[in-house]
């Protein structure tokens, strides 16, 4: 025993010590709450690159006509945008929250493999160079939309392959990302904590662990077979040597459809978590939560080809795929129901992050709606590549995954810096978004259902009101969301903000362990395991 | 100060950004490579070596820890489950290039040589396996028979699959001897296949015309093959370095995480390639 203990007193790893001085500590962290910011920090980032993006396609479709961009950049942006909002926006900030809340969330001292933490955010840090350096380049960024389809997109220049490559690196990020949190979970949870009394984050995230892992690898694999139909002479995508273009999207939404499921199973947590907290009850159906998320990851594996109806399928195929789809909004009406049941008769307040859940519930379960329209397939040959599809998926993107990151925020930066956040700001950022997000995309549903195709940077004159409103409202948007950086700062810096208890919200600590921690929180938490565990959220 | 009771948590990792630095100098280097870039093989063998220094340095790292006594039971959970699941990430990646097999066999050949098709745009096309596609790409060739080389490697893994488990007792029964002889065996089987299958591919290339460009039979044949022999390459250096750590005396009964994730992922690449001998060779 003892010589155990001075072997370990010659390597630099003491249990007890605080973070390492000056600007190296970020680079070599294992530490999940550095990690954690790091995710954070850089998915906000990545949120505004994305959102410039946007408002650059925004401001060339103000008016019909070509008035800013060529039409190669006008789609690279699409593609860009999507890629960059997916795989550096919101994906890594879930992982940001998994990464800061899960360990203090199951009283755990740290994630189960440290070093593959720090690994997996560097790795994500290179992908997303990776892709970003395509910009850069001859023949520009990849234009084909964030699908990536052959053969269209096999006449990218010389991003081709970067891009590719790039899905390599953001795929071992995930995964290595997915298989952390799988085994903290798993492993590291408070002895007195069984599967059944972790907070719904935690469960959120276990299963969308599960279906990163599952899914990654497959993504992985369809953009190799573009890398070698392009430079290895193979023809999997290609008729003439007996593949098929078709196949590619049948792989691509295997991968795609669960990778929405990533986007919004995480946020199904976070607003399950917080909602309870401000309605001041417990979560109505706890168990019927866990049961619903784990029977919306089993669905999302057999649904895929419902972004294919139109392509040319076997009539049995559009059938089954029709239903299965159409299965899916029964979990996800259970899990409305349940939050709205939390919030009947509750004692609510309004602070920010209740704010940002409530309208999340509503305008989700209105994503949810045209979803359901869109899963009729007779109908949605209709629907399918216009406006409308690009309003159902930023309605459930939006309002939705993006509004409870927001809530996330406002509901554990106290915790995390020992600051209460400007709270009338924070309610100005939330009416200035939650009314300009509805600007924004409400009319392209109107627009869809005329006929607008997306992925144009030019239209009918037909269409030209609808989308000037809807610029106007993703500039409002956009700009909205500058005010959340600045609270943010402000809390960081703390000047004028009032300290935060250590429950910070009412109550707060018969929801979760993390609010038995005192504010702001310590370097190390929880070395050894809560005695007590909290019951109210379940 | 960390006690073996406690659940280690390392501080400062510099391995990982040298990996990462490694990996994407590497895959950069490709890609330029890909694009006619002068530059591209260079970098590439710059970001492969920062790769393997990288390597080397963790794996040391953990081993001389893990002699040190420093991980507890639930540090081997957590990198047992670490690496079950990282196995089945590489499931997923191959079942990619297995579905893609059958749905061309199944689905989109025979579609191509169908009434409605086939009669407008191929009339001659028919739906046999293996094809090169109605546009006959690649030229002539001879499909790859699953008698001689290919059922001498399956013979080979399966061993190899034997004599790692009697490693494994071994090491249960405190043989060191059988430990040793067993891993040696294992490797030594492993790169055998290998070479094999260098065999293998050359005739394909040399004297039957069958390329990596011969159609999607081609592309399946040397995509599922192809990535099964690199983890084939992977494994057997995995084991080559527990055998060299067995051999320095690492790994008692109780502790021997390196030896068990090494032979999961044996016994995995193993039964990738019986499904590859059916379904590729076979049917
Ligand atoms: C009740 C649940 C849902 C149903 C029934 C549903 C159904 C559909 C259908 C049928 C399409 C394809 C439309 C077409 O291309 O013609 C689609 C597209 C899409 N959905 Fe959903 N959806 C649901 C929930 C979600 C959620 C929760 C997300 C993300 C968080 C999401 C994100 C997307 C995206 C990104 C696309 C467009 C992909 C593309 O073509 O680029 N959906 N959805
Ligand atoms: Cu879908």
């Amino acid at each position: 025993m003892s010589a155990v203990a001075s072997e370990h007193e010659h390597t630099d790893d003491h249990h007890d010590h605080g973070p390492a001085k000056g600007w190296m500590r970020w680079i070599v962290t294992t530490n999940h709450k550095d990690i954690g910011s790091m995710y954070l920090i850089f998915a906000l980032i990545m949120f505004f690159v994305g959102g410039t993006m946007a408002l650059i396609i925004r401001a060339e479709l103000f008016e019909p006509g070509m008035q800013f961009v060529e039409p190669q950049f006008f789609n690279s942006m699409t593609t860009m945008h999507a890629l960059v909002m997916v795989f550096g926006a919101v994906m890594p900030a879930f992982v940001g929250f998994a990464n800061w809340m899960i360990p203090m969330m199951i009283g755990a001292p740290d994630m189960a493999l440290p070093r593959m933490n720090n690994m997996s955010f560097w790795m994500l840090v290179a992908g997303i160079l990776m892709l970003a350096s395509t910009l850069f380049m001859e023949g520009g960024a990849p234009a084909s939309g964030w699908t990536l389809y052959p053969p269209l997109v096999l006449q990218t220049g010389d991003a081709l392959p970067f891009a590719v490559f790039s899905v390599h690196l953001l795929g071992i990020s995930s995964i290595m990302g997915a298989i952390n949190i799988i085994a903290t979970i798993l492993n590291m949870r408070a002895p007195k904590m069984s599967l059944m009394q972790m907070p719904l984050f935690v469960w959120t995230w276990l299963i969308t662990g599960f279906l990163l892992i599952a899914i990654m690898p497959v993504f992985a694999g369809a953009v190799t077979m573009l890398l070698t139909d392009r430079f290895f002479e193979t023809s999997f995508f290609d008729a003439a040597g007996g593949g098929d273009p078709v196949l590619y999207q049948h792989i691509f939404w295997f991968f795609g459809h669960p990778e929405v499921y990533v986007m919004i199973l995480p946020t199904f947590g976070i607003a399950s978590t917080i909602i309870p907290v401000f309605a001041r009850k417990p979560l109505f159906g706890y168990s019927s939560m866990v049961y619903a998320t784990a029977s919306i990851a089993f669905l999302s594996f057999i649904v895929w080809a419902h972004h294919m109806f139109t392509v040319g399928m076997p009539i049995s195929g559009e059938l089954f795929f029709m239903y299965a789809t159409m299965i899916i909004a029964v979990p996800t009406g259970v899990k409305i129901f349940n939050w709205t049941a939390t919030m009947w008769k509750g004692a609510m307040t309004f602070e920010a992050p209740m704010l940002f859940s409530i309208a999340f519930v509503v305008l989700f379960t209105l994503g949810g709606f045209t979803g359901l329209m869109m899963s009729i397939a007779p109908v949605d040959f209709q629907y399918h590549d216009t406006y409308f599809i690009v309003a159902h998926f930023h309605y459930t993107l939006v309002p939705a995954s993006v509004f409870i990151l927001m809530a996330g925020g406002y509901f554990w930066i106290p915790k995390w810096t020992g600051k209460m956040y400007d709270e009338r700001l924070a309610r100005l950022h939330f009416w200035l978004s939650a009314i300009s997000v509805n600007i924004l995309f409400f009319p392209q549903h109107f627009l869809g259902l005329a006929g607008m195709p997306r992925r144009i940077p030019d239209y009918a004159t037909q269409f030209s009101d609808w989308n000037m409103v809807s610029s106007i409202g993703a500039f409002i948007f956009g700009f909205s969301q500058l005010m959340f950086v600045y609270i943010v700062i402000k809390t960081i810096k703390g000047k004028d903000c009032a300290d935060a208890t250590d429950e910070v919200w009412e109550d707060a600590a018969k929801h979760g362990l993390e609010w038995t921690l005192p504010s702001p929180v310590p370097y190390h938490t929880f070395a050894t395991p809560p005695e007590k565990i909290p019951t109210e959220h379940f | 100060m960390s006690t073996n009771n406690e659940y280690y948590i390392p501080h400062k990792a510099t391995w990982p950004i040298v990996g990462t630095g490694g990996l994407m100098i590497m895959l950069a280097g490709f890609a330029n490579y890909l694009n006619g870039s002068s530059i591209g093989s260079g970098m590439m063998m710059l970001g492969l070596s920062i790769f393997i220094v990288m390597l080397g340095g963790w794996f040391t790292l953990q081993a001389t820890e893990s002699e040190a006594g420093m991980y507890n039971k639930g540090v081997g959970i957590s990198y047992r489950m670490g690496m079950m699941w990282f196995i089945f990430s590489e499931i997923m990646f191959f079942a990619v290039f297995f579905g893609t097999l059958w749905y061309t066999r199944n689905l989109s050949v025979p579609w191509l040589a169908d009434e409605i098709t086939g009669s407008t745009l191929w009339p001659n096309f028919e739906d046999v396996w293996p094809t090169n596609g109605p546009g006959n790409r690649g030229g002539d060739y001879e499909p790859m028979g699953a008698f001689g080389l290919p059922l001498l490697n399956t013979l080979l893994l399966l061993s190899s699959g034997v004599t790692c488990t009697w490693a494994h007792h071994g090491l249960l029964e405190k043989n060191r001897d059988q430990l040793i002889k067993g891993l040696a065996a294992t490797v030594g089987l492993g790169f055998l296949f290998v070479a094999c299958q260098a065999l293998e591919y050359h005739e394909a290339y040399v004297d039957m015309g069958l390329t990596l460009g011969s159609g999607i039979y081609g592309s399946t044949f040397f995509m599922l093959t192809g990535f099964h022999g690199l983890h084939v390459c992977i494994g057997a250096i995995i084991l080559s370095v527990v055998l060299f750590r067995s051999w320095k005396g690492h790994f008692t009964p109780e502790n021997h995480f390196a030896f068990e994730a090494a032979a999961w992922y044996w016994h995995f690449v193993d039964v990738v390639w019986l499904g590859l001998f059916i379904f590729v060779y076979l049917m």
